[in-house]
């Protein structure tokens, strides 16, 4: 009995202590926090958000950076969000209902996953609020007022083509590294790449037209999933390598999966035999192109994406004219080596364009 | 002597009723922080004190929070399980498909859901108890699988067009301005449950008692395998609840679901209170630990502080909650 009471006057004072250093250490952090937050807002401030699909991959940094920029030259204030990975739907539907509740009149998005964020979407509207999607189209395309994105197709299209005018008469033994299935931007990128290089008519081209048919190509020996990513497209480049060391063009979706690709082919030597094509035109990928380790990139805009959005929302908010339907906020095939009859910019102007 | 002394301590502490429900919302740490973020977040915006904000708060944690109960039980246990969120990822994804693609009728694809969730439990816990493996390296393989499993049978496509019956958990009712989700509700009925079984039943005391010594609670009669193996499936039964709770909630069903929540409900259950060496910890805790989590995000965001900032925290505060809780336990020996 007397042991009983004895342990529960110390787990009181244990309780006790427990509350008072967790307080503490708790009240410790507060100062923290309050010195990173921004000047209080206004009531009649105008407030939009931007939410991507993570917080740092360089090209969505870029886009906040370009969304702040407007936003500071527009006087309004932006709030920004993210997903934890690159499709989490539960973490950009919190932001997009945060941001609600912060009073945001229009929100900017690039949707992880294009069907299951509709919903959020939505209620966002329901509620008055302007949605632009950024980059990426929402599945359907009106479930947003706008979409301002780079048309992937297209950028994968050029690539295409260009890869054909390179090679020639080689018969081409293809490699593709793309995202992760589904992803749309992956999709539309891959398939333009192959119309492109197939010979397809360019006006089939939109964002959101299917172009499933030209998912399959026989000269395509090998696809892997590299999530964009350095390391794992070069583990997936070397897989391929294994099973087919005759490859001789390579289809990447952005210039970190084409650097993986060049290392998994500067390991066996043929780093100069192979064409690599890429797409995004980041300021260090376009080196990569001006070294001469990727032959042509299709470069895209994410400030600009970004600028123009912030600029429509306010116009939007301040005089009540919406943006709709799709804006094509450019690309560029990026190559040292031009092609007759195809446009393109060297990487002079690649380099004074780029981002990140 | 000693030993029978040491089995008796967690049942001594809970002596019934509610002074055993009030105890852990009063001085105590996890909810001493709470309170203290909420006066925080009131001082610098006036849009986090109202109705429908707290609303949304709750909302938004209601998923985690209802894993978080399954994920307490198997902590209790000294146990973890890093596979909650696929296998709920896994049972919206099955019911969401089965309605919706096979036209089966909805309530029973509700309990096939559900039912394979809690088959993920049994999985779980049979590996454990019966083969012997420890419950993290068992829980690692089985999110692997769920996820795996998830993503070839719904071919990486979401499920649209979810039958209403099935979303009812996403509907709200009004109090006044706010609306009230019943998923919510349903949220707090099931903590509500779970600490009555935890307090005043026997079995309760049982997990207490095999999470704090396994040894002394088999040699004093309690069948501990049949016990865990009853903590993993029952813990898979809220997993299914909480697939039901992110249809409701998103009206899709999301192979991409789950991944964040596996450690989302481990961090609740640690801010809360209950020790991951088991036997100690309240359930009313980790609903205040899920509320926490959703509190920062909400209040972060509202303020305009970089999301990043709100992982920056939680992760600071996982930290100060493990440390108090070992702070504790050296004072209690």
């Amino acid at each position: 009995m007397r042991s009983r009471f004895g342990s529960q006057r110390r787990l009181r004072y244990a309780g006790n202590a427990r509350v008072l250093l967790a307080l503490a250490l708790l009240m410790s952090a507060f100062p923290f926090v309050t010195a990173m937050q921004p000047a209080a807002a206004q009531d009649e401030e105008i407030i939009v958000g931007l939410i991507t699909k993570t917080e740092t991959n360089p090209f969505f940094v870029s886009m906040r950076e370009g969304a702040q920029a407007a936003a500071d030259a527009a006087g309004v204030k932006l709030l920004t969000g993210a997903g934890a990975a690159d499709v989490d739907n539960a973490g950009q539907t919190a932001a997009l209902e945060n941001m609600l509740a912060a009073g945001a009149q229009g929100i900017m998005i690039t949707p992880g996953d294009t069907k299951a964020i509709v919903p959020a979407i939505q209620k966002a509207r329901d509620a008055g609020v302007i949605v632009i999607a950024l980059d990426t189209p929402t599945e359907p395309m009106e479930a947003v007022d706008a979409l301002f994105a780079t048309d992937n197709f297209k950028a994968g299209y050029l690539i295409g083509q260009y890869a054909r005018a390179v090679m020639g008469d080689t018969e081409p033994i293809i490699a593709t590294l793309d995202t992760s299935p589904g992803v749309s931007v992956s999709v539309l990128r891959h398939n333009g790449f192959l119309a492109g290089y197939g010979g397809a008519d360019e006006s089939a081209a939109t964002p959101t037209a299917d172009m499933s048919v030209f998912a399959e190509d026989s000269r395509v020996v090998c696809s892997q999933d590299g999530q964009g990513n350095e390391a794992l497209s070069l583990t997936g480049m070397e897989n391929c390598l294994q099973a087919n060391p005759e490859i001789n063009l390579v289809y990447t979706i952005n210039e970190p999966a084409a650097r993986g690709a060049y290392t998994a082919l500067q390991a066996v030597g043929r780093e100069n035999d192979v064409v690599i094509v890429s797409v995004d035109g980041g300021c260090t990928g376009v080196e990569d192109v001006k070294a001469g380790k990727i032959a042509a990139t299709s470069q895209q805009y994410p400030l600009r994406m970004a600028q123009m959005g912030v600029d429509a929302l306010v116009k939007a908010i301040k005089t009540g004219e919406v943006p709709s339907g799709y804006i094509d906020t450019g690309v560029t095939l990026i190559t040292d080596e031009p092609v007759e009859g195809i446009e393109s910019e060297d990487t002079t102007y690649g380099l004074e364009n780029c981002w990140g | 002597m000693g030993d029978a002394v040491t089995v008796e301590q967690p049942a001594a502490r809970l002596d019934g009723g509610i002074r055993s429900l009030i105890a852990p919302l009063s001085g105590f740490g996890p909810f001493i922080a709470l309170l203290a973020a909420c006066a925080y977040f009131t001082t610098q915006t006036d849009r986090f004190l109202t109705g429908p904000n707290l609303s949304l708060v709750l909302q938004q944690s209601m998923i985690v929070g209802v894993l978080a109960i399954g994920q307490t039980l198997i902590i209790l246990t000294a146990g973890i399980d890093l596979s909650c969120g696929a296998v709920m990822a896994l049972g919206s994804i099955l019911m969401t498909r089965l309605a919706v693609v096979n036209g089966v009728n909805p309530y029973l694809a509700i309990l096939l859901g559900i039912g394979v969730c809690v088959a993920f439990g049994v999985l779980n816990g049979g590996l454990i108890t019966r083969v012997q493996l420890p419950p993290f390296i068992v829980t690692l393989g089985t999110l692997n699988i769920a996820f795996a499993i998830t993503h070839i049978y719904s071919q990486n496509q979401t499920v649209t067009n979810v039958p209403d019956s099935m979303t009812y958990f996403g509907n709200t009712f009004q109090i006044g301005q706010t609306s009230i989700t019943y998923g919510t509700v349903l949220m707090f009925i099931l903590y509500l449950i779970t600490w009555y079984v935890l307090r005043q039943n026997a079995v309760g005391r049982h997990v207490y008692a095999v999470g704090n010594n396994p040894e002394a609670a088999r040699l004093s009669g309690i069948n501990t395998s049949a016990l865990l193996l009853g903590v993993y499936t029952v813990a898979g039964l809220f997993y299914g609840i909480a697939a039901l709770l992110l249809v409701g909630r998103t009206n899709v069903g999301d192979p991409n679901a789950g991944q964040t929540e596996n450690l989302a409900s481990i961090t609740a259950v640690v801010l809360g209170g209950t020790s991951l060496f088991g036997g100690r910890g309240r359930i009313m805790g980790t609903l205040v630990g899920v509320l926490i989590v959703g509190v920062f995000r909400n209040g972060l965001q509202l303020i305009g502080v970089d999301a990043v900032y709100q992982i920056l925290v939680t992760g600071i505060l996982v930290i100060l909650a493990v440390t108090v809780d070992q702070f504790a336990r050296r004072r209690q020996r």
